[in-house]
């Protein structure tokens, strides 16, 4: 409740800055304007904002995965990960924006370079956060399983692993937060169709409130794409759940 | 189950990093027995049983046997009935997994839990989880049964029932038991021995008399009790 509250105090503000100075509409709509902008021109809204959704939901899917491999492999062989670990941290040394143009050029205007910036800016937190999990596993649990004669490969699959959901859940959260990031930084170097297109493209053309309108979306999705990763990974993590929010 | 066999050291050195917890140092537990380690806290009887359980660097274990720690170590993510299982899960042998499943059943019908056999381990109280964590250490059927302070953290009525089931489902067995309750050590322990010094060496065996789980009460008991703390106290 608190928060919707603030949020239309802070609309109403802004509209009625927008009245009272008269500021020209390209350089700050009132948010009266941007409402009706939105209604208007639903129906192309809703199909860019699907092309992105598509763009953050596989760049998310593929981050994701791509990551938790990873980890696991990190975890399972020293060797791996003394060549590897270094080349991932540089990796993430070089700027993301940086390399954006680079990737459009290698896989083109469509929707793969933006899945693969995507799903880079949240390869990261994910290794990391899944591969600290993977180290950190309870030493009791470590003795017990090795009374137990258990063989590393079931150690690492049925304790380890499942002991390291916890941290992977909170890498997946940190991911879908920044997945919007990588997909939109990827529409501005170079797309065809998109949000962050259309952004690029209504600015250049000074409808502006067209722009604050796809701003509204991205925000949306942004929001709704965090809450449902948070969702599924509290179904990871059921066991955790009475410490939890 | 196959007769128990003796568990016997000799000419050990325990230590780990820079610390020496013991050197030569020998001792037999006697078969289908329970010993009773009794010593004050960091006078190195976990170390030794670590050593015992091959746990420590560069150890090997004498035997399979099954571990008991202070801590329940249930698997949160898992059900009761899966945790009492957790050894044959994790070894992957899926005939021997459905073997044992009726015995998992069984005992936890014997520590009170048969009706709790699907809940998270979160569901249970501190005294449920460590019966469970007796069940799974029972489950694993092996003759030698090393246990470290596994029911300290309990409350005093809780300890009590946990000792008289502990000491009913573990006869016949190899048991070596860490202490630092010189009660506990006397209810349960065929043999109880004191750990004292650094390094450590171990006392003469006290054998006090009966079966058991012996009564806590016994006046016999107590004398022996008085006597063990000015023991343990003269050690400092």
């Amino acid at each position: 409740m608190r928060p919707l509250i603030t949020a239309i105090g802070l609309l109403l503000a802004w509209e009625a800055l927008a009245w009272a100075t008269g500021v020209p509409v390209y350089i700050l709509p009132p948010p009266s304007r941007v409402a009706v902008v939105l209604v208007e021109r639903f129906d192309l809204l809703i199909e860019q904002a699907a092309w992105t959704a598509a763009e953050m939901i596989l760049g998310l899917v593929l981050g994701l995965i791509l990551g938790a491999a990873l980890a696991v492999v990190f975890a399972a062989s020293a060797g791996w990960r003394r060549w590897a670990l270094p080349l991932v941290i540089i990796s993430q040394a070089i700027p993301v924006i940086a390399i954006a143009p680079l990737l459009v050029l290698w896989l083109g205007y469509g929707m793969a370079s933006k899945v693969a910036m995507a799903a880079l800016v949240i390869f990261f937190p994910v290794v990391s956060t899944l591969y600290d999990g993977l180290r950190r596993t309870d030493p009791g649990w470590l003795d017990l399983a090795q009374t137990m004669d258990a063989p590393p490969r079931a150690v690492l699959l049925q304790i380890r692993l499942p002991a390291a959901l916890p941290a992977f859940a909170s890498g997946a959260r940190i991911a879908a937060a920044v997945a919007p990031i990588g997909a939109v930084i990827g529409e501005w170097v170079g797309a065809s169709a998109g949000l962050g297109f259309l952004m690029t493209q209504s600015l250049a053309r000074g409808q502006t409130p067209l722009a604050f309108a796809a701003l509204v979306l991205l925000c949306l999705l942004g929001l709704a794409l965090y809450h449902a990763t948070d969702w599924a990974a509290r179904r990871l993590v059921p066991w955790q759940s009475p410490q939890g929010e | 189950m196959v007769a128990s066999p003796p568990l016997s050291v000799r000419g050990a050195r325990i230590a780990f990093g820079d610390r020496v917890v013991a050197t030569d140092l020998a001792l037999e537990f006697p078969a289908g027995r329970t010993t009773c380690l009794l010593g004050r806290s960091g006078v190195g009887k976990t170390s030794l049983l670590r050593w015992l359980a091959g746990l420590l660097p560069g150890t090997e274990r004498a035997e399979p046997l099954a571990y008991m720690a202070q801590r329940d170590l249930l698997l949160p993510w898992l059900d009761i009935l899966g945790n009492v299982l957790l050894g044959y899960r994790l070894r992957g042998d899926a005939a021997a997994l459905r073997a044992a499943e009726p015995r998992a059943r069984a005992l936890l019908t014997e520590v009170g839990l048969g009706d709790r056999l699907g809940d998270r381990p979160d569901a249970l109280s501190a005294g449920m989880r460590q019966r469970a964590a007796l069940a799974r250490t029972l489950c694993e059927d092996r003759s030698v049964v090393l246990m470290d302070e596994p029911f300290g953290h309990l409350d005093a009525v809780t300890r009590l029932e946990l000792q008289d089931l502990a000491a009913r489902l573990l006869a016949g067995r190899t048991v070596v038991l860490v202490t630092h309750d010189p009660l506990e050590a006397l209810r349960l322990g065929h043999q109880v021995r004191v750990l004292a010094g650094t390094p450590f060496t171990v006392e003469l065996p006290i054998e006090p008399s009966g079966p058991v789980p012996r009564d806590a009460s016994d006046p016999e008991l107590l004398a022996l009790q008085g006597r063990l703390i000015a023991q343990l106290r003269s050690a400092a």
